[in-house]
């Protein structure tokens, strides 16, 4: 008998479950945005450097001086011409990732939706309070989705708001829409803190499901899916 | 959705989850009783149906995980090859790395900066205004910030000043504050805002640039004006901004001449710029077509965008 079943199994290849769960457009607008993130925070600190408040000139009171280790660009100039370079990555990924999200209609899968709502508090207990994990019904869980899609609503809010400080002439609506010139400094710096609090979460679940969840997200593939028996 | 089927139909709907939980091939053809598929079994040659089975055995049928997420099995070799593949289409994201190589990155981020410049230029519209303000919302004169490079004031002899034009212009010469107040005088609220994030609202009075240009027959299609100051600042900007309606050389602030610190006896008012496009204590300015490598701006030479635009 056993002679007999290993006589069956060998010619038989040897097989991998592999399931595709990230198509290459998101991957590529993940990457982009990870790089393009890091600049514009690291730039934009140093921006923000140059005058550290949000009030008027004269008198000056500072909000924070950001470190110049936590910063990118060496000076004023140099950091603005990393941020003006790098915003048109952000942008573009941005872009690039709502459209394909539309057009696939995948944003059902992820966008945070009032219906979510009672499914996230489970979730912040199973994460944070060792709760009992909530059993897994959709792509994302709710916690998920909130923090995804807050993503998108810091880059919305940072682009409009980078919009009116780079162009509050010529956006005059739009810097009428932000509340002046001064509060869409406000709003730029609030999405940026928005960003800086998803990234550590973000980097830690990321590190909790290991290196198969990992390297999806770089080939779309996930080798044995945890969904497949 | 619900309205549709009636008790007929819903049938197959229900029986289909059973059908795909137990595989599809080996499920025999004769124990389906639906109307449509026992005569096509019938019509088919029974010669047909051994090579009809191993097509459905060489293709595997689509399975999709609880996302729709495509699933195969695959062989190690095969798995290599796809996320050898999938990595390659990542090579965008590998070509950002050229900015971190010391000898490609200044170059990229100047690309960078003059494509912003370029498009600062295409949106901007020589007709749009900068909103103005009430006098309740101009900042009061002591709290308008003194800002300069080197001095506060490079001890401009007021009495014997004159502002020199040059370039494409029909009447090149010295002229006199006399002569360019005695054009009509444009005063506005408007915001200044500086490059370092900061900004105020001042009251600023003076000649039209477009105005004294004409006044002075220079060529309006000529596409800069060069400026050069008392404390060797030196400046150039668009054609396009300097005949903005808001563009104006200013000596009047706050209703008073303007002092030193602020750039007596004249200086560029321009609302859709960045203070540093905004030169103070002129001596000299220039239309040209051209301009000279080096001669930018004194802060643009040194890494400051060119456009500067608001």
């Amino acid at each position: 008998m056993a002679t007999n079943a290993s006589i069956l199994e060998t010619p038989k290849p040897q097989t991998i479950t592999v399931s595709y769960e990230h198509p290459f457009i998101v991957r590529l607008a993940h990457w982009l945005n990870a790089v393009a993130l890091f600049v514009m925070i690291t730039s934009g600190l140093r921006i923000f450097r140059a005058f550290p408040s949000f009030g008027p000139k004269i008198p000056q009171q500072n909000f924070w001086v950001p470190p110049p280790g936590i910063t990118l660009g060496g000076w004023l100039a140099g950091a603005i011409q990393w941020h003006f370079t790098f915003m048109w990555i952000f942008v573009g990924s941005g872009v690039m990732y709502l459209v394909y999200q539309i057009v696939s209609g995948h944003w059902r899968q992820v966008l945070f939706m009032p219906h979510d709502i009672p499914g996230v508090w489970p979730m912040v207990r199973h994460y944070f309070l060792f709760g009992k994990k909530p059993p897994v019904v959709a792509a994302y869980n709710p916690l998920q989705k909130l923090a995804y899609t807050s993503t998108v609503f810091f880059g919305a809010v940072s682009f409009l708001s980078g919009l009116v400080m780079y162009k509050p002439v010529q956006f005059w609506w739009l810097t009428a829409l932000l509340g002046g010139f001064r509060l869409a400094r406000v709003w730029h710096f609030m999405a940026m803190c928005g960003f800086v609090a998803f990234i550590p979460g973000h980097l830690i679940m990321v590190a909790l499901h290991g290196w198969n969840n990992f390297y999806s997200m770089i080939t779309g593939w996930k080798r044995d899916p945890e969904y497949i028996e | 959705m619900t309205d549709k089927p009636q008790s007929r139909d819903d049938q197959p709907a229900e029986s289909e989850p059973q059908e795909s939980a137990t595989p599809r091939d080996e499920a025999p053809e004769t124990q389906r009783t639906s109307d449509n598929e026992r005569p096509k079994a019938l019509i088919e040659p029974r010669t047909d149906e051994k090579p009809h089975i191993e097509v459905r055995e060489e293709v595997p049928r689509p399975r999709l995980g609880p996302a729709g997420e495509e699933i195969r099995d695959v062989t190690p070799r095969d798995r290599r090859r796809i996320n050898r593949r999938e990595l390659l289409k990542l090579a965008p994201v590998i070509a950002l790395g050229a900015f971190a190589i010391p000898k490609l990155q200044q170059p990229l981020l100047n690309t960078g900066l003059h494509f912003s410049d370029w498009t600062a230029g295409k949106l901007f519209g020589p007709r749009r205004l900068e909103p103005t303000y009430s006098n309740s919302k101009v900042a009061p004169f002591d709290k308008f910030p003194y800002n300069y490079y080197d001095v506060v004031d490079p001890g401009v002899d007021l009495a014997s000043w004159t502002l020199t034009v040059e370039g494409l212009v029909k009447r090149p010469g010295d002229y006199t504050l006399q002569q360019i107040q005695s054009l009509p005088k444009q005063v506005q609220n408007t915001r200044h805002v500086c490059v370092e994030g900061w900004d105020v609202v001042g009251n600023f009075g003076g000649v039209r640039a477009s105005d004294f240009l004409r006044w002075v027959g220079a060529d309006l299609t000529a596409r800069f004006l060069e400026v050069e100051c008392a404390d060797e600042y030196y400046e150039s900007i668009d054609m396009e901004t300097i005949l903005h309606p808001q563009t104006i050389f200013c000596y009047e602030m706050y209703g008073r001449p303007l002092d030193r610190g602020h750039g007596a006896p004249l200086g560029l008012r321009m609302p859709t710029k960045l203070g540093y496009k905004q030169a103070k204590y002129l001596n000299t300015v220039r239309v040209t077509n051209v301009l000279k490598p080096g001669m930018r701006g004194y802060w643009e030479d040194q890494g400051y965008d060119w456009y500067g635009g608001l």
